[in-house]
């Protein structure tokens, strides 16, 4: 599971560092901070940040270009 | 339209933000042909915004900044090579590796690279850097793990000035060099250039305006630089953030209106040749696309941003598998973010179509604030310093090319509503290559002038 | 019927059950202006400009006749949902140090296990009962026993705070009936009681922290500083409310919504990891709070090719901008698993809802675990007997029989 935020969209709301700490994280108050490859034990708590962030900015998908040569 | 544009042959050059996309965008869209996309870097799409902030902080290895993608593609990577011509009339790519792949229509999105150093010599010294691919960024996080005495950043736009901060977040040493007057200013104009600098000093960096590096020392090793003002200073790392070159040498030889300031397109993502007549089965989107835009008097913009990669790689793709009078122009409104000295950055529209700016909200003492910028009496950009939820509001002022100065009644107007000049310097004056840039109307690359790297 | 007579019919009680075929008739109107020279919105993208507009106050004081919720005259000062940048921002961020991230970022997730075990706990209890009220036996005792832990306020008070926070909430009801004002004195008198109650708990813990945001209140300071006395006061009344008469409004709705629409619930006892969709869901289809009554225009506006003089009182109906079509596909219909779902729920802009993430996750698990306990729900009043508020609006009871 890999995430991409479309940093344009978000306005800071926070509610994806509020319900996935481990993988947002607010530096300073308004710039989000992410980790783009996400661990297996925080899937469910992306999901959850995915489906609350009232700008809809995250994008979650399996990694792209995997079947690359 | 030429066969069946739905089940033909679609080559994408560039394999990064704006080739996935213009990809995925494809498929959506019910492309069911041969897609191939060809990237000279050996990774699968990655995200670059983080290699400048998670990456350099150390919070995120380099190596894992990989895009997701929006829908399984079934399409052919070609990576790791590069794409060295391009014949239009045999449609043709031709590949360094000495293969080349037809193609009924093409996409260009080759992007840029870093500006290097402009003496070969000194740039191959250990501890010089560049900043743009993941590579890069590995290689300068591995040695600011190793706790250099001091970073020089030559360079006080957006890149460089994320590099000092990730730099003093860390306690490092910094010394930021920039030819112009101020930091960003180059994107952002007198006032935030103004506040950036106190920023940067406010947080311990060395800032060293209106002087250029006019020497980097080192025997093998860097060991420090000599300025233009006379000073010398030691520096074991050196981070050349001069802006970004766009990737259109290839296409010397293709006919195309290609050149230092971007391929040429019509605002449909069309590219044109060399006369200016637009080509019918060669697109651009990205960095290396320059494009008119109607919100700014239909001037060509090239565009270094994210948001723009991604809108512009959906035109053109959608663009590319439509009829006519089924396409659409590229119309979104320019938008970027930078994030340092713990504040978040925001830009709408381009600050520097002005000519005078207001500070709307906010104040410029609590580093919290938006300016609004105006060109002739109409709005024609907005940037937030931690206030981007205000940012929406003026992006409509833009799309509607309100009035300027913008109608008072903010409740949390503090500074004079009284607007300034906007002090946008001429490029040529300044280290950082500005990442949004107006390059007048003529679409012939023989009309495009380079500036010298400092 | 006369679109000025709107306001008064969207809060006629009778209108409770279903208020949605007026917000329709809103839309249809743009902007509506009532006979009290109020102005009404429910279009979404009109709704979402205006939450964005910096010309717009939530400050009641900036109102051309200002009215008597606005709290400026016993003492207490506003809380920040009444306060404009910058003075909003400050006292948010103070508050938000303990409560979130930048600051505090695991608070709020690092509560899903005591949440999760509250909500068992409430269950187990009902293992017996052939009829259920989701709110007094589930919805309400939840949220209030979260946010009493949350904030440092003793459980066993809740029935003292529940009286003051009644009257609180009606005075701030903005139904236009006889008798406002009484309404309006009654339920400062309880804020200003609350306050001081608030204010002593906090003051007992000053010098000696428990972990929670009362005592981070007024033990913990930022760069900001520490919120005063009576700061802390306004700030607590406003948590203390907020965190236990919206949430059991989300959760009673989403039961209902649940029951009316057997597929959904099916389909999220098959598919639980769809229930943060379906939350959303909920709150566009549902929201616990209707509208937000106190905005203000601080300049003439023009909004939907109708101005909106200065000073004048500005309602924004939330609920009916989340079912406005020219937003959302099929925007009557409740899809569990919608995509593409701003909704305005939390409002939006600086005074989004500050307790939202909490909201949430409570919402979350207690649905989640309320449809996995009770194998045949079924509805036994419907519609069931509403609260009064139609701000914050949702059933006094609902019960359902199991079996």
């Amino acid at each position: 599971m890999h995430i991409v935020v479309d940093l344009n969209r978000c306005q800071g709301y926070a509610q994806c560092a509020f319900l996935a700490p481990g993988v947002f994280t607010m530096h300073g108050e308004e710039s989000l901070l992410y980790t783009p490859v996400v661990p297996e034990e925080q899937r469910e708590r992306v999901r959850r940040a995915v489906a609350a962030c009232p700008v809809q900015a995250i994008l979650v998908g399996e990694e792209a270009g995997t079947g690359a040569r | 339209m030429l066969g069946e544009p739905r089940a033909d042959r679609i080559v994408i050059v560039g394999a990064s933000l704006a080739g996935l996309r213009a990809a995925e965008t494809l498929r959506a869209e019910g492309f069911t042909g041969s897609l191939t996309l060809i990237g000279d870097e050996t990774h699968p799409p990655y995200d670059r915004p983080p290699l400048s902030k998670q990456v350099l902080l150390g919070k995120v290895a380099a190596d894992r900044t990989g895009l997701p993608q929006r829908r399984r593609l079934d399409a052919d990577w070609r990576l790791g090579v590069r794409a060295g011509g391009l014949d239009p009339v045999g449609k043709r790519v031709l590949l360094d590796d000495g293969a080349d792949v037809p193609f009924d229509r093409l996409l260009i999105a080759t992007g840029t690279r870093a500006r290097p150093w402009p003496h070969p010599d000194e740039a191959a010294l250990d501890g010089v850097f560049t900043l743009r691919t993941s590579g890069d960024a590995a290689a300068l996080a591995a040695r600011l793990d190793a706790g250099p005495r001091r970073v020089l950043v030559i360079g006080a736009g957006f890149t460089g000035s994320e590099i000092a901060s990730a730099c003093r977040e860390r306690g490092l040493e910094v010394t930021v060099a920039e030819r112009g007057p101020a930091p960003l200013v180059g994107a952002l104009g007198g006032t935030l250039g103004e506040l950036a600098a106190k920023l940067q000093r406010a947080h311990g960096v060395d800032l060293r305006c209106g002087v250029t590096v006019t020497a980097l020392e080192g025997d093998g090793r860097l060991t420090g630089a000599q300025f233009s003002d006379g000073t010398r200073i030691d520096a074991d790392i050196a981070v050349i953030a001069l802006g970004a070159v766009r990737n259109t040498e290839w296409l010397a030889e293709s006919g195309l209106a290609a050149g230092p300031r971007g391929v040429t397109c019509d605002a449909g993502c069309r590219a044109f040749d060399m006369y200016g007549i637009v080509t019918d089965d060669i697109f651009a989107a990205g960095d290396v696309a320059r494009f008119p835009h109607p919100l700014f008097e239909y001037q060509l913009l090239s565009l270094e941003h994210w948001g723009n990669a991604v809108a512009q790689a959906e035109v053109a793709a959608h663009n590319m598998v439509s009829p006519g009078p089924r396409r659409r122009p590229h119309l979104t409104v320019p938008a970027f973010w930078s994030s340092q000295f713990g504040l978040n950055i925001k830009s709408v529209g381009v600050p520097t179509f002005s000519d005078q700016v207001v500070i709307a909200q906010g104040s410029l003492k609590d580093a919290r604030l938006v300016a609004v910028y105006g060109y002739r009496g109409r709005v024609t950009a907005a940037v937030s310093v931690n206030q981007a939820r205000s940012l929406d509001y003026y992006r409509h002022l833009i799309e509607t090319a309100a009035p300027f100065p913008p109608a008072p009644g903010a409740a949390d107007q503090r500074e004079s509503p009284v607007p300034v000049p906007s002090d946008v310097p001429d490029p040529k004056l300044l280290s950082h290559g500005p990442t949004v840039a107006l390059t007048g109307h003529l679409p012939d690359r023989r009309l495009t002038v380079v500036q010298p790297a400092r | 019927m006369a679109a000025d007579t709107l306001f008064q019919r969207i809060t006629d009680y009778a209108n409770r059950a279903d208020p949605y075929p007026l917000y329709a008739e809103l839309r249809e109107n743009g902007v509506a202006r009532q006979d009290d020279g109020s102005y009404l919105v429910g279009t979404y993208h009109e709704i979402a400009a205006l939450l964005h507009d910096p010309r717009i106050s939530s400050d009641r004081r900036q109102r051309t006749v200002p009215d008597g919720a606005a709290g400026t005259d016993e003492g207490v000062p506003p809380s920040f949902i009444g306060l404009d940048d910058p003075e909003h921002h400050r006292l948010r961020g103070m508050a938000m140090r303990s409560f979130g991230p930048p600051h505090t970022p695991d608070r709020i997730d690092g509560m899903h296990e005591d949440i999760t075990r509250i909500v068992r706990d409430l269950l187990a209890g009902l293992a017996d009962k052939e009829r259920i009220d989701v709110v007094d036996d589930f919805a309400y005792p939840l949220p209030v026993t979260v946010i009493c832990r949350l904030l440092g306020v003793p459980a066993e008070d809740e029935p003292r705070f529940r009286e003051w926070s009644d009257a609180i909430v009606a005075g701030f009801d903005p139904t236009p009936d006889e008798d406002p004002a009484e309404r309006q004195r009654a339920g400062t008198e309880a804020r200003k009681t609350m306050a001081l109650y608030l204010g002593d708990l906090a003051e007992r813990r000053r010098g000696h922290p428990s972990g929670d945001m009362l005592s981070a209140f007024v033990n913990d300071a930022g760069p900001e500083g520490q919120l005063t006395p009576l700061e802390t006061m306004a700030t607590g009344v406003l948590l203390l409310i907020a965190g236990h008469e919206t949430t059991v409004n989300l959760i009673t709705n989403g039961m209902l919504t649940l029951l009316r629409h057997p597929d959904a619930l099916a389909r999220l006892r098959r598919e639980p990891e769809l229930m943060p969709l379906a939350v959303e869901e909920l709150l566009r289809f549902e929201p616990p709070v209707q509208m937000l009554p106190q905005r203000t225009p601080l300049a003439d506006i023009e909004v939907a090719g109708r101005t909106i003089p200065k000073g004048s009182p500005l309602i924004l109906m939330l609920a009916a901008g989340n079912r406005d079509p020219q937003r959302f596909a099929d925007a009557d219909r409740f899809d569990p698993a919608r995509e593409d779902n701003q909704h305005l729920g939390f409002g939006s802009g600086v005074h989004s809802c500050f307790g939202a993430p909490l909201a949430r996750l409570e919402t979350q698990i207690a649905l989640h675990e309320l449809i996995r306990h009770l194998d045949t729900p079924r509805l036994i009043e419907d519609p069931p007997e509403y609260r009064r508020s139609p701000v914050l609006r949702g059933p006094r009871h609902l019960l359902i029989g199991r079996g």
